[in-house]
């Protein structure tokens, strides 16, 4: 089984990486649009000294987190936005017809490897961010600087499956989908006490968008939560991370149940 | 001459009618809109809140709000990210079909973008602009004659966005696969023209620079005609002239790209 996705995979590496000059220019705009959020937030710092309190190196560490978690999990599962054409062209129940299962197959069968430019930006920003900052470096802290990106990438994959799931059943899904995605990756970029109300509850606790990055950044940081949340939550996202998986695959498996197709 | 001018504006009837058959996705469209700019509003007031109210960059934080609406009312307006149907079409040649036709391909394809852009204005610009003017701190013009001069200014940048995007489109001619460039204009494009942050929170040496070009005609002009923030008779005189500059662009790229095309077979 594995060695079919594996195989799927590899044809799709091939294929892009065929066309270098295009893969080339692809990874240069996705390593921009990364650059973009970085843009904003270097020009807002130019003229304050700091956001809903906490200095530069904070919210670019913030920033980082969010911007790899996010990368990852586009480049493995965004291809679930594809979601309306597989549908609407029938492609879908090909895709149910074979014995594998249908999300893997969705997500093997357009990889797109062009999506790591953006990881590449977050990354160097992190690399960055961790060695002009003052860090107390642990067994501990070393440890939850390689499980946050995977428990961000989780968080956010998971946000991916569950609002495209909406596709089934709406045309316009893909669409408002894209405010708790693209709108959660906004979000997850900055500390979550610059916002507030229902928005805040709703993106960071609801969806999970907190776990992303603000808590593992105030674990790393060694701050406590100035919204004044228990110390074991900067500690949670692989918990989070476990329950928002399980919740999104319900989804996908409720949604799956109840696809008739567009007909014939 | 006057057949020509009506035939135009049918074209611009028909980009308004190919729009408005969609209009669940204008709905989900502006949903989205508006939860982005409640996540942008958030980050901004931070600002405010930091230094303790005041103004930034000639902005205070009720113009910022209202920035933030208008900003996110003009993005399907003026439309950064278009379709890649005429990319396509000279890719596949079929543009010998546009180009045989007793019309200005430049034209035709503006007229149809303003009857799109039409559309946009009743369904995606109202709509943000409401919301922010019901629920939020908002600086209506204080002359009513500003909305005027802010309903030119908005057409203006609809014509800048245009020309910008025919002549991406026209790069196919030569680079055949055009969505390198287009992908970097996507990208940095609305950054540029002042879509994620005003463009006068920019140090004041980007701001110079950025007004050079082209791309503050496209956002950060109309706003600042509707908040009244420097001259309207300025800011619509650089809108003018990068239309009329790239209006003029892209009939001569076009008329080169013309003679490179070659049709073949009987």
């Amino acid at each position: 089984m594995a060695e079919a996705y594996s195989s799927l995979i590899r044809a799709q590496l091939r294929s892009q990486l065929s066309y270098r000059t295009s893969f080339l220019l692809n990874c240069l705009a996705q390593m921009l649009a990364q650059a973009n959020d970085l843009l904003v937030i270097v020009v807002l710092f130019g003229r304050v000294a700091s956001l809903g309190g906490f200095g530069v190196q904070e919210v670019l560490l913030v920033y980082a987190l969010s911007g790899i978690a996010f990368g990852l999990a586009d480049m493995v599962v965004g291809n679930v936005e594809q979601l309306p054409q597989y549908i609407r062209t029938g492609r879908f129940d090909v895709v149910l017809m074979r014995p594998m299962g249908s999300l893997a197959q969705l997500c093997a069968s357009d990889f797109q490897l062009r999506r790591l430019g953006r990881v590449v930006t977050a990354l160097g920003v992190l690399v960055y961010v961790l060695s002009i900052s003052d860090i107390h470096w642990t067994p501990i802290t070393l440890l939850l600087l390689v499980i946050t990106p995977v428990a961000g990438a989780v968080i956010f994959g998971s946000i991916f499956i569950a609002s495209n799931s909406l596709s089934f059943w709406l045309i316009d899904g893909r669409e408002l989908a894209n405010t708790v995605t693209y709108g959660g990756n906004y979000f997850t970029s900055y500390p979550v006490t610059v916002f507030s109300g229902w928005l805040r509850v709703f993106l960071a606790y609801v969806i999970g968008g907190a776990f992303v990055s603000y808590y593992p950044a105030l674990a790393l940081l060694g701050r406590a939560d100035p919204l004044g949340g228990p110390d074991w939550l900067r500690f949670s996202a692989p918990v989070v991370a476990l329950l928002a998986a399980l919740a999104a695959g319900t989804v996908w498996r409720f949604a799956i149940r109840h696809y008739r197709g567009t007909g014939s | 001459m006057c057949a020509l001018i009506g035939c135009y504006l049918r074209i611009a009837l028909a980009g308004f009618r190919r729009y408005a058959t969609y209009r669940q996705a204008a709905l989900a469209g502006t949903a989205t809109n508006v939860v982005f700019g409640l996540i942008k509003i958030s980050i901004l007031s931070a600002v405010y809140a930091a230094q303790g109210g005041g103004s930034v960059g000639g902005y205070d934080l009720t113009m910022t709000i209202t920035y933030v609406w208008l900003g996110q009312g003009l993005l399907s307006v003026v439309q950064f990210w278009g379709d890649a149907d005429l990319d396509t079409r000279i890719r596949t040649g079929d543009v010998v079909i546009d180009l045989t036709r007793p019309w200005n391909l430049g034209m035709a394809l503006l007229a149809e973008d303003l009857g799109r852009a039409a559309f946009a204005s009743l369904a995606r610009f109202v709509p943000p602009l409401a919301i922010g003017a019901l629920l939020f701190p908002f600086r209506w013009p204080t002359d009513p004659a500003v909305l005027a001069f802010f309903a030119l200014s908005a057409l203006l940048a609809v014509v800048i966005s245009q020309g910008i995007r025919f002549l991406l489109s026209l790069s196919t001619f030569w680079l055949l696969d055009p969505r390198g460039v287009s992908g970097l204009y996507r990208v940095g494009g609305a950054t540029l023209a002042g879509l994620e942050i005003p463009l006068n929170y920019f140090p004041s040496w980007a701001q110079t620079a950025l007004w050079f070009t082209p791309f503050p005609g496209m956002m950060q002009s109309p706003i600042d005609v509707f908040v009244q923030h420097g001259s309207a008779a300025a800011l619509l005189a650089h809108q003018a002239l990068w239309a009329v500059l790239l209006t003029v662009a892209g009939q001569v790229v076009l008329r080169r790209a013309v003679h490179k095309v070659v049709v073949q077979g009987g």
